[in-house]
């Protein structure tokens, strides 16, 4: 019950401070708007199935750069700071817990972009929403835990992309395989199989988050 | 002697590989004819590459535990040795495949084939964690972190290596169940070959990698002793 109280004023700080500072989250945005547009420009309206591998690329670079500053924005007096009035635990699930919705945000701004100016392919929209957020989690929760890695390497964020972009390939892959199903194309193998296993992968990382985040903790 | 003895046998049993595995007889198989002697090369250079990740696994997780060096220079040495046996599966693998699939298959089904991508998947994860390492100059810091990476990636790594490939279309054998341990596709004549060929490949693994493991060592006596 504490614990619960920790994490819920622990995102409650992420949602200040981006509120706070909302260059940040306007970056974000303008950034997704940018690739978006020039993705027009060289495109014009794809077919669904390069519509699809776009939209899932763009989201994978996406995460990247807004989940990338969960960990690499902390100073290290501030990493001090919370070491000293909060668990490890209750510290990884809230920052783990913000970066899936600000990843979820993201997706689902990234998709109305594309529908405005790709088209919008998608015939079942509720399951595209259902994949959107389920592929949104499983990249942020991955890059968050990844951040906080390449946060003790001098803080560096072309690391985190060589460690990460090997990890995320099943996933995406998965993920791309699934959201076939949105353009009226028949998927090979059992649909519930697939988005069990993402499922099951994401809780792994929750998982090993907590139990290894501790270690990167302490100095 | 007594402690030498496992060499003794992993030369052994490499003989008895290279020389069984070319002269011995094979079953007649479509498509795979002679070149199923490849078996004996091609899939322990995967298990080996397993077992010697693991092993660095298990090393990591040690460190985590004591946070004592030794046990990161294992684990190291046992990923670098790993990572040299999958560019030989792969290598062994182009061999097989320029005989069996090239007729068949056209190239972008042969390279998006998921125990390839799998397998890619895993050699580049432990490249990274050598950038990993290469980045950060702090001893026990450099350690302490890439456990942890080496860890996460490797809990990653197994649904992209087993389950993947049973997910998707494939042209690479064992797509049902676990190919190496498949009665109906090992015939008996090629089980006694394969067997002590994974035994002798994986102790040829672990010899090159305690042998790294003591020069590394010997490097950082003053660190480790001092």
């Amino acid at each position: 019950m504490n614990s619960a109280k920790y994490i819920l004023t622990l995102v409650k700080k992420e949602f200040l401070l981006e509120l706070r500072q909302q260059f940040s989250f306007y970056g974000i945005v303008l950034y997704v708007i940018a690739t978006i547009f020039v993705l027009y420009l060289a495109m014009g309206q794809p077919e669904p199935a390069v519509w699809n591998g776009l939209f899932w690329m763009i989201q994978l670079f996406v995460c990247v750069n807004a989940v990338a500053k969960s960990f690499l924005s902390e100073s290290k007096g501030r990493m001090l700071y919370f070491y000293s009035i909060a668990g490890s635990k209750d510290f990884i699930i809230s920052k783990l817990l913000f970066s899936a919705l600000f990843m979820v945000a993201m997706s689902l701004i990234s998709w109305l972009l594309f529908s405005v100016l790709l088209g919008n392919p998608v015939i079942s929209a509720g399951k595209f929403l259902g994949i959107n957020l389920l592929g949104g989690i499983s990249l942020s929760l991955v890059f968050t835990f990844l951040s906080a890695i390449a946060a003790r390497a001098q803080q560096n964020a072309v690391l985190m992309v060589i460690m990460g972009f090997p990890i995320i390939i099943p996933q995406l892959m998965l993920l791309m395989r699934i959201s076939n199903i949105v353009f009226g194309s028949v998927v090979q193998g059992s649909l519930l199989q697939v988005i069990l296993l993402l499922v099951a992968l994401d809780c792994l990382v929750v998982v090993l988050s907590i139990i290894l985040f501790p270690f990167l903790w302490k100095d | 002697m007594r402690k030498s003895w496992w060499k003794i046998v992993c030369v052994i049993l490499l003989v008895y590989t290279v020389v069984g595995g070319f002269l011995f007889s094979v079953p007649a198989r479509e498509i795979l004819h002679e070149s199923i002697r490849n078996l004996y090369f091609h899939v322990c250079m995967w298990f080996g590459m397993m077992i010697l990740f693991t092993t660095s696994l298990v090393y990591a997780v040690r460190y985590l535990r004591f946070q004592r060096l030794q046990d990161d220079i294992y684990s190291v040495n046992f990923a670098k040795t790993g990572i040299v046996f999958g560019l030989l599966g792969y290598a062994t693998g182009i061999v097989w495949a320029s005989y069996t699939w090239t007729e068949y298959a056209s190239s972008t089904q042969i390279f998006t084939e998921p125990k390839l991508l799998g397998a890619a998947i895993a050699i580049l994860v432990y490249l990274a964690y050598f950038v990993l390492r290469g980045s950060l100059t702090d001893i026990d810091k450099r350690a302490k972190v890439s456990a942890v990476y080496s860890i996460f990636a490797y809990v990653m790594l197994f649904p992209s290596i087993w389950i993947l490939p049973r997910l998707l279309d494939s042209l690479h054998p064992g797509k049902e169940g676990n190919p190496a341990l498949n009665f109906n596709d090992l015939d008996g004549r090629l089980r006694m070959v394969f067997y002590p060929a994974i035994i002798g490949w994986t102790l040829l693994g672990v010899w090159i990698a305690t042998l790294k493991i003591r020069l590394d060592s010997l490097k950082e006596k003053n660190l480790l002793h001092g």
